[in-house]
């Protein structure tokens, strides 16, 4: 499982002050906090109170980069924040993200390219959220296309089937999960899968056990990769636990330190 | 057409024995084992730095249960274990030494840890080639031996063992504080393998220095089972599980001679029983081999240098 640590974000206070005062321990001390808790790598997200994302995810970057070489989630609906931050990460990038669209598309997946990132493309578009699995399915295989057609590896490609909050669109969740398997079967080699994770407990008033049976479910479901809070240690367990149960590890009695370790 | 290659996340340890005088000890040459990034001798995914080693087993007693013709290969010099050691060394061209201290067991002599240290310093005085250090087998026991014969080797760089599940401790610490190379062994179990390697770091020993004696059996009594684990754990390994990702030493020579088979009245089968095991270890990506008969270890040596050339994968 690749696991994304979303909680540079300045949608959280403390981040969006540290942004704000230019103050790289805040920054550093929460990126090294979710990599000993099993982040592969990290997502940066400057937030919706930042007036100048294009200075301030490369002044992100750089304080992340001084104290860890994890991959970098570079989160921003602005092309030009991601291409900012581009030309400084020396770490390796996953551009958070694209949408189905083909404005985006046609601007992002050549930037992916051209910087070799691995490329996160959500299945929504101008037109809205989907409603349901076919729609889901016929955004993702639109995304794959465009990948394919400018050179860019489906491997390196994570599909995206927007989680909803399940109260409010708990019919929906059958197919988000469904989707999730039926997207590694648009092509071969298959591109890779991924859900903002958190999204799904929004609301509701018991978000970490909300979360962690998504993510299990998901998980089961053939998931590769969850933008969530590492700190959460129950979310975490269930996550390795559950990859123990499809034996993508072996089981020793400290499985779950010993993921940790890796 | 193209060849569909396995491309992997993480490569095999790369575990030292012996130190030269460079590196602080006495050891005219280190042996290095480990460090592959691809499955036995699949040279076009990875590279294979090293070849498999033979380690010739001496006794620090006369065995008593080593078959008629493979005690002929000794008994001149079974009495004395450093004439038997020179023997491998010089007459024999050994690469490395297991020295099991057998003579330690509370059953078989029960010699004193000064007794054992002694016979290793004299042992690395009289020999210049990297040493593994067996135990006798007897937990409390070994628990006095192994720490003497620890600080008497310090800085050689050994490799010793062995430490298991429900007995590590007192040889983890003993080899972090003078230098050696531990050996981990498990009952043919991948998951204790693993607990037992974690349990080890825990204690300041970095995974690096680890080896694993997955414990095998020999043809005709558990190989495939020996060979399943070990596969299944050098898979682990190179997809990125770090806690397995050591080299493996096997037991051939011990658990060759002890099949009925090869204690069978005709000399051929129990050299042919030791190579098989061996071979087929090998396959399943054995690093470190113990063996006994001089010539299925010539046969062996001649085995491996034929796999280590990549013309042939």
């Amino acid at each position: 499982m690749f696991i994304i640590g979303e909680l540079i974000n300045g949608m959280y206070q403390d981040i969006a002050k540290a942004i704000k005062d230019k103050d790289k321990s805040v920054i550093q001390k929460r990126a090294l906090e979710q990599i000993k808790a099993g982040a592969d790598a990290l997502d940066i997200n400057c937030g919706p109170a930042s007036k100048d994302a294009l200075n301030d995810m490369p002044w992100l970057i750089d304080a992340i980069q001084e104290v860890t070489d994890k991959p970098l989630s570079l989160d921003s609906s602005r092309p030009k924040v991601i291409e900012a931050g581009l030309k400084i990460a020396k770490n390796k990038v996953i551009i958070n993200s694209t949408t189905a669209d083909e404005e985006k598309l046609g601007i992002l997946v050549p930037l992916a390219k051209q910087y070799n990132t691995k490329l996160i493309g959500l299945t929504i578009s101008a037109k809205g959220i989907p409603q349901n699995k076919d729609q889901r399915l016929e955004l993702a295989a639109g995304i794959v296309a465009a990948c394919v057609d400018s050179g860019f590896p489906p491997e390196d490609l994570y599909l995206d089937p927007i989680v909803l909050p399940v109260n409010v669109a708990q019919a929906q969740m059958r197919d988000i999960i469904d989707s999730i398997h039926e997207f590694k079967l648009i092509s071969e080699p298959a591109p890779k899968t991924i859900v903002g994770l958190s999204n799904v407990s929004q609301g509701t008033c018991v978000r970490s056990i909300v979360n962690r049976v998504f993510l299990t479910m998901a998980i089961a479901y053939g998931l590769d990769a969850a933008i969530l809070d590492p700190l959460d240690k129950d979310l975490m367990d269930a996550a390795i636990t559950a990859e123990l149960i499809l034996n993508k590890h072996i089981y020793c009695d400290s499985y779950l330190d010993a993921y940790r370790k890796k | 057409m193209e060849v569909a290659l396995e491309k992997w996340q993480q490569g095999v340890s790369l575990v030292c024995i012996g130190a030269t005088i460079e590196d602080g000890g006495t050891r005219s040459r280190a042996v290095k084992v480990g460090g592959q990034k691809a499955l036995p001798f699949l040279f076009t995914e990875g590279a294979i730095p090293y070849k498999p080693v033979i380690a010739w087993e001496v006794w620090d007693i006369a065995p008593n249960d080593w078959p008629k013709d493979l005690s002929l290969q000794f008994k001149d010099v079974f009495a004395d274990p450093i004439a038997w050691a020179k023997k491998a060394a010089f007459e024999y061209k050994a690469e490395l030494l297991a020295l099991r201290l057998a003579g330690a067991h509370p059953d078989f002599g029960n010699k004193s840890p000064e007794d054992e240290a002694k016979l290793i310093s004299q042992l690395l005085k009289a020999v210049s080639i990297p040493l593994i250090i067996l135990g006798s087998g007897d937990d409390t026991k070994d628990n006095l031996i192994l720490p003497a014969c620890c600080e008497a080797a310090k800085g050689e760089r050994c490799l010793i063992g062995s430490a298991v599940q429900d007995n590590y401790k007192t040889i983890a610490a003993a080899c972090l504080a003078d230098g050696h190379n531990i050996i981990a062994e498990s009952p043919i179990d991948v998951n204790i393998a693993k607990q037992l390697n974690i349990l080890i770091s825990d204690m300041g020993l970095p995974l690096e220095r680890i080896v694993i004696n997955p414990t095998i059996g020999a043809l005709g009594y558990g190989l495939e089972y020996a060979y399943s684990i070990m596969e299944r754990a050098r898979l682990a390994a190179l997809c990125g599980d770090k806690t397995l990702a050591c080299p493996f030493i096997a037991l051939v020579g011990q658990e060759a001679w002890r099949a009925k088979e090869a204690k069978a009245d005709t000399k051929e089968q129990g050299i042919a029983w030791e190579i098989l095991t061996a071979a087929s270890l090998i396959q399943a990506g054995a690093d470190i081999l113990v063996m006994r008969h001089p010539a299925a270890i010539e046969k062996v040596n001649k085995y491996i240098e034929e796999l280590m050339r990549p013309e042939c994968s």
